[in-house]
């Protein structure tokens, strides 16, 4: 699944998401508001769902090369995560469900997709 | 092949940006996307650690054939118990700084898993120097 398939069946709020990872594969959903424990757990290319709408975020899904940031609750982001967002080329977005929902519909959404 | 970085003490906007150049500077060198990563996440934990307990630094990454070594020096306050700060879990850092999502006591743990060498040499009132080092083969 692509991360355009996903945002899009998810509906998702786009906060950011460049044309070039439009196409880039999901390899799962990764869930934490650690950073320390996302840096070692997080995995390339997928999907961290996280209540952190902040630019140390931005720092670790790029370190980790993740696919996508899912803000969940509809948590607000702080004013300097989106200029980090676009300047690093990694794809944020909002849900407003809580994080476990927002994992169980992605996971769904994979497996429907697989 | 040598790169120095200044880490600001104060801003956190600007904290992981040393590693995520260092790590751009290793994938176009060709090392192994396995090696980067571990020098991503040890140099992230040590830079991290540099902007919440001791006001910023120096990091020095040298790369070699056969390693990568990270030298990161402050003039901060020291680690007054390397032992229990090595300890997983274990933090000082105030509520602001967790509100971040940082404090979790995994900087030191994930910078020692992440390295195959890690020295820390601290005197209170004086400050930290940590190496690690990370094999390429």
């Amino acid at each position: 699944m692509t991360a355009l398939q996903l945002i899009e069946k998810a509906g998702f709020k786009v906060l950011n998401f460049p044309g070039e990872n439009r196409e880039r594969n999901i390899s799962g959903v990764y869930c934490c508001d650690l950073l320390s424990v996302v840096m070692s757990k997080g995995f390339e290319d997928c999907v961290w769902i996280t209540i952190m709408g902040n630019i140390n975020a931005v720092a670790v899904a790029a370190l980790t090369e993740m696919s996508v940031i899912v803000l969940a609750e509809g948590t607000a982001i702080d004013e300097n995560m989106l200029p980090k967002a676009k300047a690093q080329g990694i794809t944020v977005v909002q849900s407003d469900k809580p994080i476990y929902e927002t994992a169980v519909m992605i996971y769904n959404l994979l497996k429907e997709n697989a | 092949m040598t790169f120095k970085y200044i880490v600001d003490g104060e801003d956190f906007t600007r904290a992981g940006e040393a590693s995520s150049n260092v790590k751009g500077k290793l994938k176009q060198m060709g090392v192994s996307p396995d090696v980067v990563r571990k020098v991503a996440i040890a140099m992230y934990e040590g830079e991290i650690n540099m902007v919440v307990h001791a006001k910023g630094g120096e990091i020095t990454v040298e790369v070699t054939p056969s390693e990568i070594i990270m030298t990161l020096k402050d003039v901060g306050p020291g680690i007054p118990d390397v032992e229990k700060a090595m300890q997983a879990g274990y933090s000082t850092a105030n509520e602001n700084i967790r509100s971040l999502g940082f404090g979790a006591g995994m900087g030191l743990p994930n910078m020692k898993k992440y390295s195959d060498e890690l020295t820390i040499d601290t005197e209170l009132g004086v400050g930290t120097t940590v190496v690690m080092k990370v094999h390429i083969n």
